[in-house]
């Protein structure tokens, strides 16, 4: 964050149209899609299946209409600002409520601004949403760096922990002196990496993924449960899991299987080599990005085969997302944050640092279908300050899309002790 | 697309089996020009943010890549296929694909040569006269082999799979009964990657007429070495220097570029990108392996060593015409075997260590791998595709491999 100082600091406004040209060549290449073979099982084993995706092309070449998608966003305070060389796109939400706690939700991977929408307004407006005012929260929704209408970070460098500084400072810049954060998936990772940074002003944290694995990683690492600080992530899945495989088999089981999902294993390696059929073919960027975890999948694809939408998860919703990585063209630059990540974990093996404690509150929500149900033994072992801690009823990985509700109650519940003595 | 347009040869089937055809590329112009338009609407990503290859393909790579590959004549390459005898059969459902070229020596001595992954028959173009024809390439008549070099099912012409199963067990099996159809006796079989897998499960299968094989990729590491290998332990105490070095080459491998076969082992269906973006498929197919993506980005930068521009488009554009980028990455889905590990071959097997291939296999290993190492050698220049890279060196081994057995 040392360039902070000598950076354009102005918040401009900020508001999105695509133009028509991309929009129709958008269209004429969903049209031109060459189709591979249709896979060779009855389910999705060997990855999404041709149904779904054409189903989905269908409905994105046809019926789908991303002007709505435009006219939400630009309906919302949007804004850029210049922090660390970068561009930093965000929405930011007042709440009417003077007392309104600030707070800054970072979206993940395969995600965007587009999860969040759907909070806004019962995070903002509470009292409209079955909430009380003193619940009520200001929001600042930033787009990931590479992500969106944030700019491509044209250097190395950009993981968790320079995100986080540039969060602190788009906060500070905003004139919070005291707020609170939350994330689920890279925005997690984004959050926890705040939590140890503890800059001015932030109060606590709260979370919807475990995203300390590298922290939770290290800690076996250095307690001796594996053999030498070098290797990838397939690797640090080994000593995660040998640390805490005794004790929760279905956590570490589940730990386990997502450090061999394709697409972690070939962003965290190789970002730039899928990246070109990601960005030049619209149905390869949507198959790619519906493939994240299973549940998600699941439901994604009956969305667009049956057409039930799962909570407030609907067609739109996902090819809005979709769209905004295919005309921003960040399909690469967003895989490239788990390279990132990556070599950030492997510098701290290499150094054998012990990442800064994180002391803040933290608070933390498992949703039952969220990729891992980390069990609280394993929340309380990484986040000793930990203040809340709450099984939702329903919800996957994308919990703040699918549930907006639930979510909402989660932050004012997660965040309610730390309003007090101000 | 449809598969090459089947047409008449002057030259008949050299067997008397049943349900041979022959089979003659024929593209039609239509495809070529979707192809040729489709690389210049490329819609390309930003740089990688590194002055290396560790974040991937190279934006510049790719680019010159593409740009060659507009300039570039698929017929010269359809043309070099066509001149050779081709035909279809089907075994086990199956149309597969293969060249079949007889020497004009009498005593040649039948050898079925299967490429890998990301490669084809192209592969194998430039050792088939030193092979069918030696006296012309310095060795004598008595080193003739008759060829029958197969696509793998679900790569270049053979037919894609609809129904799960195609493993290479199965592949080797049908690759024995391709043999038998041809009326071949007595023969001997080679491969690497794929090819490697598929004809060390074919020593292990032993049918009567199989006399030996050779590897250019063997699957030697000891079981005591192969979790720790791939787990990403290091090295353990008591390796000689030549062993050290060959789990070391195959540590990094595991630890820094397996991701696109995790991907194609875990979700083959999903990389829909590389059906639909020819320069996205050039892309997936150039990061196979680092010192192969070296070789290959030197040839785009105007510095070819074994592998031409050429050589490499003909085998990108093979995969982009038959649309096979994901039918061929189905294989590692199906895929129970491991590549590097010890098969247990009991039949003669020979083994060339290229330099640059994803690990040296050290004679100690060799030995204990295969109970009959009938040759070994460890050869100054090559890598992972050696028969398209070297081919001079690769045919000496052939003959020098299988020499005994004739």
């Amino acid at each position: 964050m040392s360039a902070t100082t000598a950076t354009e600091v102005a918040i401009r406004p900020f508001r999105f149209e695509a133009s028509q040209s991309d929009l129709d060549e958008l269209r004429r290449r969903l049209q031109a899609t060459r189709w591979p073979s249709k896979e060779l099982v009855k389910d999705g084993s060997q990855g999404v299946q041709l149904a779904t995706i054409q189903s989905l092309c269908r409905y994105w070449a046809t019926d789908y209409d991303w002007r709505k998608a435009e006219a939400k966003l630009n309906a919302l305070p949007q804004f850029q600002t210049e922090i660390d060389g970068v561009d930093i796109h965000f929405i930011h939400v007042k709440s009417r409520h003077e007392k309104a706690l600030p707070l800054i939700i970072t979206h993940g991977w395969p995600g965007s601004v587009f999860e969040l929408l759907g909070v806004i307004g019962p995070l903002t407006d509470p009292t409209a949403h079955g909430g009380k005012a003193e619940d009520a929260f200001h929001l600042v929704l930033p787009s990931l760096p590479g992500y969106g209408f944030s700019g491509q970070p044209p250097e190395v460098g950009w993981g968790p922990g320079r995100i986080a500084g540039a969060w602190a400072e788009l906060m500070s810049r905003l004139g919070y002196s005291r707020y609170v954060a939350q994330g689920g998936d890279q925005g997690a990772s984004v959050t926890d990496a705040m939590g140890r940074l503890a800059p001015k002003g932030l109060l606590g944290i709260h979370l919807n993924l475990l995203s300390a694995f590298p922290t939770a990683v290290q800690a076996a690492i250095f307690a001796g449960y594996f053999p030498a600080p070098e290797g990838l992530l397939k690797r640090l899945a080994v000593a995660f899991v040998a640390a805490g495989a005794d004790k929760e088999p279905k956590a570490a089981n589940a730990t386990a299987a997502v450090f061999r999902r394709g697409y972690l294993v070939e962003q965290g390696e190789h970002p730039q080599t899928v990246g070109y059929a990601l960005t030049d073919s619209p149905v390869g960027l949507a198959a790619w990005m519906l493939d994240h975890d299973p549940d998600s999948y699941e439901k994604i694809s009956r969305l667009f085969l049956d057409g039930a939408p799962t909570g407030g998860l609907t067609r739109d919703h996902v090819v809005d997302n979709v769209t905004l990585y295919w005309l921003t063209g960040t399909a690469t630059s967003a895989a490239r944050i788990y390279w990132e990540e990556t070599q950030g974990i492997l510098a701290a093996l290499k150094s054998g640092q012990a990442p800064p404690k994180l002391s803040l509150p933290v608070a933390f929500t498992v949703f039952p279908n969220e990729i891992i149900q980390a069990p609280r033994s394993w929340a309380e072992k990484v986040y000793p300050n930990l203040i809340y801690f709450n099984e939702a009823g329903t919800g996957g990985h994308f919990a703040a899309w699918e549930q907006p509700e639930i979510f909402s109650e989660e932050l004012r519940a997660a965040f309610r002790s730390l309003r007090s003595g101000r | 697309m449809s598969k090459g347009k089947v047409e008449t040869v002057t030259r008949p089937p050299t067997s008397t089996s049943d349900n041979i055809r022959p089979f003659r590329v024929n593209v039609p112009e239509e495809q070529l020009a979707d192809l040729r338009r489709r690389i210049a609407a490329t819609r390309w990503p930003e740089r990688e943010t590194v002055a290396d290859d560790s974040q991937g393909v190279r934006l510049a790579t790719v680019q010159e890549l593409a740009r060659y590959w507009t300039d570039y004549d698929w017929r010269t390459c359809e043309t070099k296929l066509n001149a050779l005898p081709q035909f279809l059969m089907e075994i086990d459902g199956l149309d597969i694909h293969f060249i079949h070229v007889r020497s004009k020596h009498e005593n040649a001595l039948p050898l079925i040569v299967t490429h890998g992954w990301p490669g084809s028959i192209i592969e194998q173009l430039k050792i088939i006269d030193p092979l069918t024809n030696p006296a012309a390439h310095g060795a004598t008549g008595s080193d003739a082999f008759d060829m029958v070099i197969p696509s793998i099912p679900g790569h270049g012409f053979s037919a894609k799979p609809t129904s799960t199963g195609w493993d290479p067990l199965r592949i080797a099996r049908t690759w024995i009964e391709l043999m038998r159809r041809l009326g071949y006796t007595r023969y001997v079989a080679q491969g690497g990657d794929w090819g490697a897998a598929i004809t060390q499960l074919m020593g292990v299968e032993a049918p009567p007429g199989l006399l030996a094989i050779h590897t250019n990729m063997p699957g030697t590491v000891p079981d005591d070495l192969w979790q720790g290998v791939q787990s990403g332990a290091p090295a353990p105490a008591g390796l000689s220097a030549e062993e050290r070095r060959a789990y070391e080459q195959l540590h990094d491998f595991f630890a820094d570029h397996v991701a696109y076969a995790v991907e194609m082992n875990k979700r083959p269906q999903t990389l829909y990108g590389i059906a639909d973006s020819p320069v996205g498929l050039a892309a997936w197919m150039l990061d196979h392996d680092p010192k192969s993506y070296e070789l290959i980005a030197r040839a785009f930068a105007g510095n070819p060593g074994g592998l031409s521009r050429d050589d490499v488009l003909d085998n990108i554009t093979l995969y982009w015409l038959t649309n096979t980028g994901i039918s061929s990455a189905r294989l590692y889905w199906e895929n129970k075997f491991g590549f590097f590990n010890v098969q247990g071959v009991k039949i003669p097997v020979g083994v060339s260590v290229f330099p640059d291939e994803l690990y040296e296999a050290p004679r100690s290993w060799a030995e204990r791998a295969y109970p009959k190492l009938i040759h070994y050698n460890r050869l100054p220049a090559g890598g992972h595709f050696a028969a398209w890279e070297q081919p001079a060196l690769f045919s000496d081994e052939m003959r020098a491999t299988f020499r005994s057995l004739r």
